[in-house]
């Protein structure tokens, strides 16, 4: 299994009374409760934190993407990415944005990506995502055409990469004359896709056709969403003829390791709460707008509230495996228990949420590192069947 | 003057109205039928028209009343084709020929009014009158509408009437699996039609002075969803219109101040064709 060090660069210095005055930690809260002062140490920390993580043996460290808000707080990931290519010299770099419906050129991403894969020697991970709900409210852009934009920009971007330039596209969203990508990227034919979703059969359906076998991630969901979505994965890969590999399906997690289960747990507890209550915080309408699910996904939302709506708990969540928390031997054993049963070759240890504090990122990720990956290291090659 | 208007097939009674499926441009959609007169083709607004009110009730004292659900709205198909609200303006061009409808009278309630301002910019031919209610279609800077797919259901009930009481039961109804359906596809198709740019063409204000027909435009005095300052605008640029305003009234007219308004179309109407 590969293990990988996902940080979503919160604002932690958040005023967390915000939610007396605003409904929700994105889009509409006020830019005056961000101090770039702030921000500035904010950053430079996340990225030790992230270089630290490279230096302990992870397999990757990712960024993501998303605006308007005090939950993450890389707009452009590609700057934190460039920030890393140079520092965290080991493991890969993934980028888990873009959200390419968001995009009025996607062809930004083709270059950006294609300059990251250059600088990093070909150590890129290409994620593609159509960002949350609240993105379409804060770029203004049309949610209701949002899967169509993204599987065009998808097309674009990989036309862009491996078909010899210049060449034409004639899309519906993007039309381009003269499509020639400089630089191409230093991957043949292009970096490796990585797939985030919260999980639905089309996103499903499209990431394991053959002509892709993209990685597809499930992030933050309940351990049965997840087993029930990496099945669905491998039943699309059957359908069409082959067996999906453990390495195309991944689990982005929230994770928190101490010295005990107790003081695991009695340390993550404020921080993951302010993570569920406060960073999360978002009404459904800004959640999710008309047309960014289809029709038949938000019923089914409709009818079983999701998981970014409501009041949650460190102990729901752990309840629920959608926070791995506990001394070394429990994560081992959860972690083990958890790929057997579900098969996935790819773990995304969140590893700093909410107002977790440095010291014990710094510890937690340590500990994890030399106690509980170690343990996956010798392990053959688990396939996914 | 004949309303000389095709058959509907399949026709059921529904409450007062006829109501059944005609396909235009390939688009199979519901249309509701009552009354008789000169024919008045009404243009449902955001929330769809998926049953027979006591405005169009009133309407259908003194005109063969045709209200059309929407491609995209209710049990109306949602074509491939539907992009925009340009798109509807010619879908409606096709449905007055294929009605062969003449003299009519042309109303639209808010996106509805937008639909039937885009109609008459290209093609005026068919109309006698046109009555936009509380119509989007404009920008006017500084004077934002309300963000109709951010406020929560109980918000949005509240900024849509002027009386509590109709808000309140609003939010008191339940609705059923088939409301359900229909609110999400019509929120769904209203969000295609007019998430960016939020609820207007930047085109639409260069040909307004198009419009020959003569044309009367409503708004409540507290619409909270597109405020009234917008009718001084859309007077500004239609030829010889006139505007009135509704007291005590918020974003929906037609529902909260049903006869009034019916009668004000009437009379307008009248006036118009006499």
């Amino acid at each position: 299994m590969k293990f990988f060090f996902f940080h979503l660069m919160p604002y932690a210095d958040l005023d967390l009374d915000y939610d007396q005055k605003y409904n929700s930690a994105w889009v509409t809260l006020p830019n005056s409760y961000c101090d770039p002062r702030k921000v500035h140490a904010l950053y430079n920390r996340y990225l030790d934190e992230l270089e630290l993580a490279d230096a302990l043996g992870f397999d990757g460290v990712c960024v993501n993407e998303h605006h308007s808000n005090a939950y993450g707080l890389m707009p452009v990931p590609g700057v934190m990415a460039g920030a890393l290519s140079r520092r965290a010299t080991n493991g890969k770099i993934a980028v888990l944005g873009r959200a390419l419906p968001l995009l009025n050129n996607p062809i930004t991403v083709a270059e950006e990506y294609a300059m990251l894969d250059a600088i990093t020697g070909g150590r890129l991970i290409a994620g593609f995502v159509r960002g949350i709900g609240a993105e379409y409210h804060s770029w203004g852009v049309n949610p209701a055409v949002s899967h169509d934009r993204f599987h065009e920009a998808h097309d674009l971007i990989l036309q862009a990469w491996t078909q010899p330039g210049p060449s034409r596209f004639e899309g519906k969203h993007y039309h381009f004359e003269y499509v020639n990508c400089w630089p191409r990227p230093f991957q043949e034919p292009h970096p490796p896709i990585w797939i985030p979703s919260q999980g639905s059969r089309e996103t499903i359906e499209w990431a394991s056709h053959p002509s892709r076998k993209y990685v597809y991630l499930q992030t933050f969901s309940p351990v049965s969403a997840l087993a029930r979505f990496m099945a669905m994965y491998r039943d699309c890969a059957k359908s069409y003829g082959y067996e999906a590999t453990a390495d195309q399906l991944g689990w982005s997690v929230p994770t928190y390791c101490a010295e005990t289960d107790e003081i695991a747990y009695r340390e993550a507890q404020p921080h993951i709460d302010n993570f569920l209550n406060k960073f999360l915080r978002m009404p459904a309408e800004m959640l999710l707008p008309p047309g960014y699910l289809s029709l038949a996904s938000m019923k089914a939302v409709m009818a079983a509230k999701t998981a970014m709506i409501g009041r949650q708990t460190i102990d729901s969540v752990i309840e629920k495996g959608m926070f791995l928390c506990g001394s070394p031997a429990t994560l081992r054993e959860k972690i083990a228990r958890y790929q057997e049963e579900i098969g996935f070759g790819n773990l995304l240890a969140t590893m700093q949420f909410g107002t977790l504090p440095h010291e014990l990122v710094v510890k937690s990720t340590q500990m994890f590192a030399r106690e509980v990956m170690p343990h996956f290291r010798s392990q053959r090659r688990v396939s996914a069947a | 003057m004949p309303a000389a208007t095709a058959p509907l097939r399949r026709l059921q009674e529904d409450g007062m109205a006829k109501s059944g499926f005609e396909t235009i441009a390939g688009c199979k959609i519901k249309v509701m039928r009552a009354g008789a007169g000169n024919p008045l083709l009404f243009l449902h607004g955001a929330g769809g028209a998926s049953a027979w009110s006591p405005f169009m009730e009133r309407l259908a004292r003194s005109f063969e009343v045709i209200v059309p659900e929407h491609p995209g709205f209710g049990d109306s198909d949602a074509p491939d084709w539907l992009d925009a609200v340009g798109d509807l303006a010619y879908f409606y061009l096709d449905l007055i020929r294929q009605f062969s409808l003449a003299d009519l009278h042309l109303v639209g309630t808010s996106i509805g009014g937008w639909i039937a301002c885009e109609l008459a910019i290209r093609d005026c031919n068919a109309l006698a009158s046109l009555t936009l209610v509380a119509p989007a279609g404009l920008r006017l800077k500084g004077v934002p509408k309300a963000d109709i797919f951010m406020l929560a259901p109980e918000e949005y009930a509240r900024n849509l009437f002027y009386n509590e009481r109709l808000a309140e039961a609003a939010i008191a109804h339940k609705p059923s699996e088939a409301e359900l359906e229909a609110q999400l596809k019509n929120r769904l198709t209203t969000a295609r039609l007019a998430w960016a740019p939020r609820l207007y063409s930047p085109d639409l204000h260069k040909w307004l002075h198009r419009i020959s027909a003569p044309t009367l435009i409503a708004w409540g005095e507290d619409d909270r969803i597109i405020p009234s300052a917008y009718g001084p605008l859309f007077q500004s640029l239609i030829p010889g219109s006139r505007l009135t305003t509704i007291a005590q009234c918020g974003h929906l007219p037609h529902v909260e101040k049903a006869s009034e308004l019916a009668d004000l179309i009437g009379s307008f109407c009248r006036e118009a064709r006499p």
